[in-house]
């Protein structure tokens, strides 16, 4: 088992009564909310959290990206991963991800992935993914062509990476007369490449693929939805006719430890609640434009528009699985659980979510990392022995 | 009114479904109308209208209603192209083309490429311009309720639109169109950047209908289209928003029927 210490980046020191009114934080709640002061400590903070997780025994650390939002402050990854290459020596650097679509150039992700993957002697980790549906309001892209221009900006930087010299690329998106990219991967042929979602069966289809085999991550769900889109992938690879490795598969989840169960949830609930009800969520029209998802899949939207954009209280995530909280013991037990049950290699935590504090964030990373972290390693690795 | 018929013919590819009635014959102009984002369903009555005096034509667009969604519909060109390839199959010459919103901007596209077989273009609240001075209402962010309401002047009759429960047939087309309207219109948001170099080669009479309180393409839309098309006629109906079919539809018909007669009279006389 390896354990990632994921983060989002809030602008946590949003005026949270002020923006109330705001359907949303994404988008429409107006950039003179944010305050270039704050911003400046909270990066400082965010990643000095990020750096120390490799003293804490990470295996690796994760950033990812959005744009426009106070749900995190993180437009280009590149800059977060970069800032990060060079503070750490051992972790793996996640991208999860870069956002292909949004990009009318993404030869240049194939540059500044490469760049990253040298910079850290082959530390990098590739996310692929299409960014959510805000996205495409914030940036214009047409959610119409989103799948079309994932998969071609994917090829094109797979060529970028894998055939040597100059060629050429020509798509309906995307056209290079010359494809040459210097610097080139440090990894070989190019770094790992994982594909976070939400959950969706194209996206399962096309990643399990054996020319693939790309490690996938389901994101911030109900344990039900992790447990049916991970089985989901495991079944399509034996449909490709091969097994999947338990290493092809990832969760990433808000977790929160202190000292019992009962500090850990009354310590959580508003900065998790602050999380979910007020930095991620937004009206449906944000979420699925039209042509993101597929046209089946937008049929039974209206029935569960509800559970979508409505609240959810901290108790009742504890209770769906969406969010880990307890004390190191009951943390233990509820992911090693998981583990068991769905064999995923790669827990990404999300140790800092919404509107956490800086020694709240301490206290639960040194606790996870202490105290859960190397029982599920060593359970981990009886099972491995019990299987040999 | 007239009822309109439906049939099935297959253009470019592209099983198309089109509604088609009133007087057929020499004597009867053949009107083509080009329907909104929101897709044939609100314009249907108002054909019907249309067709006690015209040879009424009412296509669903490629990807639109009840036609097929063909493999080639990437843009609004493509829409173009294929309403040249409809005129063509349906043999139809001396066409009065009436397009709403998205159908004027189509309008607009296909008479910049010919106007071979067109007799006069009426431009209802169209999209294919920027606009610099005035702001576009942005559809795909208002949620459905909201849509209407933004769309319509009159709040009762508004409050009576949204009253009627839609069956899953129309719900489901409705879906069909947003996704359809993205492809032709999301980006650049329902203009061609290119279209105003080109809109001097229509050489039809145009007349141009907006209403005075469209939150869509507010009326400075309008004006600008009337300068970028010399000769064209503006008029501004008022109390009335982006769907002068639905909420003005008595006026509207009045400006398309006077039209139409003064250009028929002009053409009997040479």
């Amino acid at each position: 088992m390896k354990f990632t210490l994921f983060h989002l980046m809030p602008y946590a020191d949003l005026d949270l009564a002020a923006t109330k009114d705001y359907a949303t934080s994404w988008l429409q709640t107006p950039n003179t909310f944010y305050d270039a002061e704050k911003g400046a400590a909270l990066y400082d903070r965010y990643l000095g959290e990020l750096e120390r997780g490799e003293e804490l025994g990470f295996d690796g650390i994760a950033v990812n990206e959005h744009h426009s939002t106070a749900y995190g402050m993180m437009p280009s990854p590149i800059v977060t991963a970069s800032a990060l290459a060079r503070r750490t020596k051992t972790v793996t650097i996640a991208i999860l991800g870069s956002a292909l679509p949004l990009r009318d150039h993404p030869l240049t992700l194939a540059e500044e992935h490469a760049m990253i993957d040298t910079i850290t002697r082959g530390r990098l980790i590739t996310g692929m993914v299409r960014g959510i549906g805000a996205e495409y309001h914030v940036w214009g892209v047409n959610p119409a062509f989103s799948h079309e221009r994932f998969h071609e900006a994917h090829d094109l930087i797979i060529q970028a990476w894998t055939e040597p010299g100059i060629s050429s690329f020509h798509g309906k998106h995307y056209n290079h007369e010359y494809v040459n990219v210097w610097p080139r991967p440090y990894q070989k042929p190019h770094p790992p490449i994982w594909v976070p979602s939400q959950g969706s069966r194209e996206t399962i289809e096309w990643a399990a693929h054996p020319k693939r085999r790309y490690v996938y991550l389901q994101t911030f769900s109900p344990i039900k939805s992790v447990q049916k889109y991970l089985k989901m992938y495991r079944d399509q690879c034996e449909r490709y006719g091969y097994t999947c490795r338990d290493d092809q598969l990832g969760w990433a989840v808000p977790i929160y430890v202190a000292e019992t169960d009962e500090i850990a949830r009354k310590e959580a609930k508003v900065h998790y609640e602050n999380f979910r009800n007020r930095f991620l969520k937004m009206p449906i029209e944000m979420l699925l434009p039209p042509g993101y998802s597929s046209i089946e899949s937008m049929k039974g939207v209206a029935a569960t528009k509800a559970q979508i954009v409505g609240d959810i209280t901290a108790e009742l995530s504890i209770d769906m699985g969406m969010f880990i909280c307890g004390s190191p013991e009951t943390v233990r037990q509820k992911l090693e659980l998981c583990w068991k049950e769905m064999r995923f290699e790669h827990l990404l935590s999300m140790l800092q979510f919404g509107t956490l504090p800086a020694d709240l964030t301490a206290k639960s990373m040194d606790l996870f990392a202490h105290q859960v972290m190397p029982k599920l390693r060593a359970a981990a690795q009886a099972s491995a022995l019990a299987a040999e | 009114m007239a009822a309109l018929t439906k049939a099935v013919v297959e253009i470019s590819g592209c099983k198309t479904t089109l509604r088609r009635g009133g007087p057929q014959g020499q004597s009867a102009p053949t009107l083509l109308y080009l329907h909104g984002a929101g897709g044939s369903g609100n314009v249907l009555r108002f054909a019907e209208q249309l067709a006690e005096r015209f040879d009424v034509i009412l296509p669903d667009h490629p990807g639109f209603g009840e036609s097929d969604l063909p493999g080639w519909l990437d843009n609004i060109h493509d829409a173009a192209y294929f309403y040249l390839d409809l005129l063509k199959h349906l043999n139809l010459r001396d066409v009065h083309v009436v397009g709403s919103s998205l159908g004027g901007w189509i309008a607009m596209e296909i008479a910049v490429r010919s106007t071979e077989r067109i007799k006069s273009l009426v431009l209802s609240g169209a999209a294919g311009l920027n606009s610099k001075v005035a702001r576009r209402g942005d559809i795909f962010m208002w949620e459905p309720s909201q849509r209407i309401r933004n769309m319509i002047v009159d709040q009762s009759l508004a409050d009576k639109i949204l009253s009627i429960k839609p069956t899953d047939e129309q719900a489901a087309i409705a879906v069909k169109n947003e996704f359809a309207t993205a492809r032709l219109a999301w980006e650049p948001r329902f203009f061609d950047p290119h279209l105003h170099k080109w809109l001097h080669r229509i050489d039809v009479p145009v007349q141009i209908v907006w209403g005075d309180a469209d939150k869509v393409f507010p009326l400075p839309f309008g004006e600008q289209l009337q300068r970028h098309l010399p000769g064209s006629a503006l008029t501004v109906i008022p109390k009335c928003g982006h769907l002068p079919h639905v909420e003005q539809a008595d006026r509207f018909k009045a400006i398309i029927t006077g039209f139409i007669d003064s250009l028929v009279g002009r053409g009997a006389a040479a």
